[in-house]
């Protein structure tokens, strides 16, 4: 085997240009996979790790009628907060609308204890401030809306009987974050403030589980663990995964396409080589060995040529992020300005596998037929 | 529809028992005037509402029928787009056809929140038909002049809880017994919308508003008119026109 290794590289090595350029193609495969799923993977950490700090906490104690699917539940969708609902952050939901510049629009008009500290959300501000109805919102509705610090807004909302009644908010701090739907379309204002407007008083829509809550069965309420609500973003990253993986697929495909060619070029071209390796007393199984290990060696070459520019990329990349469009950010899932890629061992090692065996595969195959070979033919160089 | 509506909702008012000021004709004599005037056992109403945007105005015609508060059917006759589309409404219940579709739709919950057609008018405002006697306790508060009329004040303040509204200020023409504007109110105080009503006109010896503006208060603009082009009173409307078989025809 040791000998298939060194004849192989040597042919390799021998071969110049065209090693090379199938090294160049199968090494760019390998950065962009790694690079790919490194950036899904770095998005999924930071989106569940903001997701998590601004919205989910360790969990949602949702009312039975809510469904936060459904807007049209958000009407019928609370109740009382129960009384032993120890370590648990009550959020209230209306809907409401804004006249910004005298333009209508409907948002979700959020209440939140101000004491709070299970989220990220700056509601501190809205227990200091001295405004009538304070409000905080985040920087996508500030900007959508043309709201500044201390701007006033006319908001419109209805009471629990539905009597219409409006009066204005202040904005009293714009908070950046990467979850959109903490931000986009709503407004945050004191559950008190909340209670005092609509006459809900002591009731809310969901309930945000602290650090310390310990589940037990609230009537009327159900519990959504933070797994299970950070599973839409598994599967959401998952699938983009799956739709970028069709493009290294395919950038993989040629490369071992060109593989696969200049196997069958050297089986072709080599065939007195071959009859020779034969006479000299190698079996046709390890001639097939050594060409199948010249073919995989492109792999190794194209690992190594990778590593060589993909390392330092890969540092810069990680250590810069990956710009997003603003576009992008205003989609459900939370989505930061830079994505910082994550690389892990799993993802490199897998990579590194799928190649060689790819590789090895492709190159076995055209290999096979020099089973088949009559040596004596072969060394004469006639065609088989 | 929503003029008949709007109309009846406003008239509604006025079937109010006003406590009578001294000097004040007797509320009853008022509202008995205003009921001789406008009110009618059912009317066709051929009309154009006027939506106004931002670059550009819409103007949607439609042909309605309706009789008394509680039942009402609306066809759209133009712009294409909206060519066909149908409302039914029956006591509390609002029935959409939508030709595009083929498909009836039955508005409720959120849904009625939403805007007609773009213009400032709800489908929940269509669909207010309580008497207002039975939500608001009123009082005429003095006289105004408006469009150089002469006008009761009247103000009305919610006395049940479940009312879109909690205030009601409306100036009634005081020779011609015609609601000539509504302004409603928010708990704050805040104006939410306005309702104006000119054009005033002798139809078959009666008078009546040819015109309608609609308008959200907090919203920039300049509201929603609804203009009639052509009305009949206690016209001969067969019973098929308001139930859900007709939305299809």
């Amino acid at each position: 085997m040791k000998l298939a290794f060194q004849l192989a590289y040597k042919n390799l090595i021998g071969a110049g240009l065209r090693t090379w350029l199938n090294v160049a193609v199968l090494s760019f495969c390998f950065v962009i996979i790694i690079f790919f799923n490194g950036m899904m993977d770095g998005w999924n950490e930071q989106a569940k790790r903001d997701t998590i700090a601004w919205e989910y906490g360790n969990g949602h104690v949702l009312n039975d009628k809510y469904d936060p699917f459904d807007p049209f539940s958000l009407q019928d969708g609370h109740g009382q907060i129960p009384a032993d609902a120890a370590h648990l952050t009550p959020i209230l939901i209306q809907q409401g609308t804004i006249y910004p510049d005298g333009r209508m629009v409907s948002v979700a008009l959020k209440g939140i204890d101000a004491s709070q500290t299970s989220l990220e959300l700056p509601t501190q501000a809205l227990r200091e401030s001295d405004a009538e109805i304070p409000a905080i919102i985040g920087t996508r509705m500030a900007a959508s809306n043309k709201l500044e610090k201390g701007a006033e807004v006319l908001l419109r909302w209805r009471d629990k009987n539905g009597t219409f009644d409006a009066a204005n908010i202040t904005i009293v701090d714009i908070f950046e974050n990467n979850v959109g739907s903490t931000d986009n379309g709503q407004v945050w204002i004191s559950i008190e403030d909340l209670w005092k407007m609509t006459g809900m008083t002591g009731e809310a829509t969901l309930m945000v589980a602290g650090k310390e809550y310990v589940h037990k069965e609230l009537e009327g309420w159900h519990f959504e663990s933070q797994k299970a609500l950070l599973s839409d973003i598994d599967k959401i990253i998952s699938t983009k995964k799956a739709s970028s993986g069709v493009l290294y697929m395919l950038l993989l495909a040629i490369a071992l396409l060109a593989i696969f060619d200049t196997q069958v070029l050297s089986i072709f071209r080599r065939q007195k080589e071959i009859g020779t390796y034969v006479s000299l007393g190698m079996t046709r199984r390890q001639v097939v060995g050594l060409f199948t290990v010249e073919g995989a060696m492109y792999s190794i070459f194209a690992m190594v040529v990778g590593c060589i520019y993909g390392i330092p990329l890969f540092i810069y990349l990680a250590k810069t992020g990956i710009a997003m469009p603003q576009a992008s950010q205003d989609m459900g899932v939370a989505l930061a300005e830079k994505i910082f890629p994550v690389y892990g061992i799993q993802l490199v090692i897998g990579t590194i596998i799928l190649v060689v065996i790819a590789a090895t595969i492709v190159s076995f195959m055209p290999a096979r037929k020099i089973a088949k070979m009559d040596p004596v033919a072969a060394l004469k160089g006639k065609l088989q | 529809m929503k003029f008949t509506a709007i109309t009846t909702l406003i008239l509604g008012f006025f079937l109010l028992t006003i406590p009578a000021f001294a000097q004040t004709p007797n509320a009853e004599t008022i509202i008995q005037k205003i009921d001789d005037n406008m009110s009618s056992k059912n009317r066709i109403v051929t009309s154009e509402m006027v939506i106004r945007g931002n670059r550009k105005d819409r103007v949607v015609s439609s042909r309605g029928y309706s009789e008394g508060n509680e039942k009402s059917f609306t066809e759209y006759l133009s712009p294409e787009r909206e060519k066909g589309t149908k409302m039914l409404k029956l006591e509390d219940r609002l029935w959409i056809y939508s030709p595009s579709t083929d498909r009836i739709i039955q508005l409720s919950g959120h849904m009625l929140r939403q805007s007609v057609m773009g213009s400032d008018l709800s489908y929940e405002d269509m669909m207010e038909d309580r008497k207002l006697t039975d939500m608001y306790d009123a009082k005429v508060i003095g006289e105004e002049t408006f469009s150089d009329r002469k006008c009761w004040k009247m103000e009305m303040i919610a006395k049940v809880e479940d009312v879109s509204y909690y205030k009601r200020l409306v100036l009634v023409d005081q020779e011609r017994f015609v609601p000539l504007k509504e302004e409603l109110f928010a708990k704050s105080g805040q104006m939410l919308k306005q309702t104006t009503l000119s054009d005033v006109v002798q139809i078959d010896g009666r008078w009546f508003p040819r015109k309608m503006n609609y308008k959200d208060m907090l919203k920039a603009g300049e509201g929603t008119d609804f203009i009639i082009k052509e009305i009949q009173f206690d016209a001969d409307i067969p019973d098929y026109i308001f139930s859900k078989g007709s939305l299809k025809k």
